[in-house]
């Protein structure tokens, strides 16, 4: 009796397995397929080729490339910084901080884009002193722009990462060790504080990589020729590129999220060492 | 207060070491607040305000009577609906797939497999997605040629991957990942102990799971679902690229306001943005509220 319970328990997770597999793998393997039939009768490579030898793909990948780098310093640069603090100094302020890193999650990236053509269009100004000049006026400063905008997506993960890996390690007594030996705040965080946290600084990093490299709502409304509206104009005019670039970013992304959990899971082990 | 005596030693010899303490406390926040201040509240302020303003700067409240008047009405439904049956469909799939590979004795690498998987799906969102939709059940894709091929013409039939329907296909895609990757750690909270009990106890286990399992796991899978809600409501890019702007949605009637005034009224603009913004600060509040009783109940 209990053992035909459990043989039809196991029934129904093989089927609901497979339907999810399916539903999981047809997309990936149809558009593969696809990719391959640029040529007629044949199988070829002849999409990714195209697609890559486009001088406007490896300017708008290279320039998506720069954006991710650039905002994964600012990112580390901003939230390490916080994060030691409040887990230190000022804990009382942790909910503020924390509820601050879940914002992006309520004000979605079209708002955002919305909010920043509307404020940065014009001088920022505080009682007509003006704070900021017009950032949206320049390439150059739409850039910084488009990287404070990738940089407020990456918040949540980011900020999530680095308070789960500030955990992991007794930052009061490593601070205090090296403040005892003589170490100002500055080789605390940079020489202390910062390499014992390469695990979640990398799996916040590749994340953030992810999320920026193909995004396309905040690029095309500031008009930056990244790569995300590069691929959604290809898709206006051709059939086979575009299919073959979905597979290239689906690439991108498993590599990215599998590195995170290698990366992750050595973090576990030599935690569960360490204790 | 006392962590800042370390640092409060080397500064002393200051004339004002109250202020510079003060200062050396909070100083490693202040760029935060301040990219905060600047990058997330006053562009969201700026937008908000200007939702209470009309053409020469009064305050009205005329605009949010606009929110309820057509295009924008029919935008809100039309996003609730879908945001709704993402929810719905990739919630229920996904506890059901989280159920069987955590409870479903199915060997080890399945379940890695999945769970990386999902970490990809759930992130793989955007242009790409759409384009790896069109390129399979688009009018030249890969299954509607294959169907094609044996007679059956998917479009003919009623299917279309520019529509209402399609938008929910491609949009469970990552909904039903996020779903299961929450809820894997909920159904692992769940203790043996707890089925042993109540067998000790007489239940059957439909009745372990209707009167124990399940009143645990609600408020878990509702605030997961109500995760996914926003997570569909705020999605502009894959719902951009694959139909073009013929979905009436609120992001899409956002990113055409955006590109031209073509709502005729910037500050109903602005109140479609705050409109958003409220549907979406819900569904956190709801998440985080109902996501910290599940953290209570299963500790």
């Amino acid at each position: 009796m209990k053992s035909a319970k459990l043989r039809r328990v196991s029934w129904l997770s093989w089927i609901v397995i497979v339907v999810g597999a399916i539903y999981f793998l047809a997309p990936l393997v149809g558009t593969f397929e696809y990719s391959l039939t640029a040529l007629r009768d044949q199988y070829s490579f002849a999409a990714y080729e195209r697609a890559f030898a486009d001088p406007r793909f490896v300017q708008s990948f290279g320039y998506s490339m720069l954006l991710a780098l650039a905002t994964i310093v600012c990112s580390i640069l901003l939230i390490v910084p916080t994060a030691y603090w409040v887990h230190l100094y000022v804990p009382q302020i942790r909910p503020l901080v924390e509820g601050i890193t879940l914002l992006p999650f309520v004000v979605p990236a079209i708002v955002l884009v919305f909010g920043f053509i509307k404020i940065y269009s014009r001088p920022l100004e505080i009682m007509n002193i003006p704070l900021v000049p017009p950032l949206l006026s320049t390439i150059e400063s739409t850039n910084i722009v488009l990287i404070a905008g990738y940089t407020v997506l990456s918040l949540p993960y980011m900020y999530r990462a680095v308070d789960n890996g500030l955990r992991a390690i007794d930052v009061r007594r490593l601070t205090e060790a090296a403040q005892s030996l003589g170490a100002g705040w500055g080789t605390i965080l940079f020489r202390i504080i910062l390499p014992n946290l390469r695990t979640a600084l990398l799996s916040g990093a590749l994340l953030t990589f992810a999320i920026v490299v193909g995004e396309l709502t905040l690029a095309t409304f500031l008009g930056i020729p990244a790569f995300g509206p590069y691929l959604q104009q290809l898709g206006q005019h051709k059939a086979y590129e575009p299919a073959a670039l979905a597979i290239v970013s689906f690439l991108l992304t498993w590599v990215a999220l599998v590195l995170i959990s290698i990366v992750t899971r050595g973090n576990a082990g030599s935690a569960a060492g360490s204790h | 207060m006392a962590q800042t005596a370390t640092f409060g030693n080397r500064t002393s010899a200051l004339t004002m070491p109250r202020l510079r303490n003060l200062f050396i406390t909070w100083m490693g926040v202040i760029p935060f607040f301040v990219f905060s201040i600047l990058f997330l509240f006053l562009p969201s302020y700026s937008l908000l305000v200007d939702a209470f303003k009309d053409a020469q700067g009064n305050w009205t409240l005329a605009n949010l009577g606009g929110l309820f008047e057509d295009p924008i009405r029919s935008g809100f439904i039309l996003s609730i609906q879908i945001s709704a049956f993402t929810a719905l469909l990739g919630g229920v799939f996904g506890f059901l797939l989280a159920y069987a590979l955590v409870l479903g004795k199915l060997p080890k690498w399945i379940r890695s497999t999945f769970v990386t998987f999902s970490g990809v799906a759930s992130n793989f969102a955007g242009v790409p997605l759409a384009f790896a939709f069109i390129a399979v059940l688009g009018r030249t894709g890969a299954i509607t040629s294959m169907f094609k091929s044996v007679g059956i013409d998917l479009y003919d039939a009623g299917f279309n991957l520019y529509s209402f329907w399609g938008l929910i296909l491609v949009y469970l895609f990552f909904q039903f990942p996020l779903m299961l990757l929450i809820m894997i750690p909920s159904l692992e909270g769940l203790r043996p102990e707890w089925q042993e009990a109540a067998e000790n106890l007489g239940a059957s286990s439909p009745q372990y799971w209707r009167y124990v399992a399940f009143p645990i796991l609600l408020p878990s899978l509702l605030g997961t679902m109500i995760l996914l809600f926003g997570n569909a409501f705020g999605a502009y890019a894959t719902a951009f690229a694959l139909t073009g702007g013929r979905l009436n949605l609120v992001t899409i009637q956002i990113g055409a306001q955006i590109r031209g005034d073509v709502l005729h009224n910037p500050n109903l603009g602005f109140a479609m943005a705050l409109g958003m913004v409220i549907v979406m600060l819900v569904c956190i509040v709801g998440y985080t509220l109902l996501q910290r009783q599940t953290e209570k109940w299963l500790q």
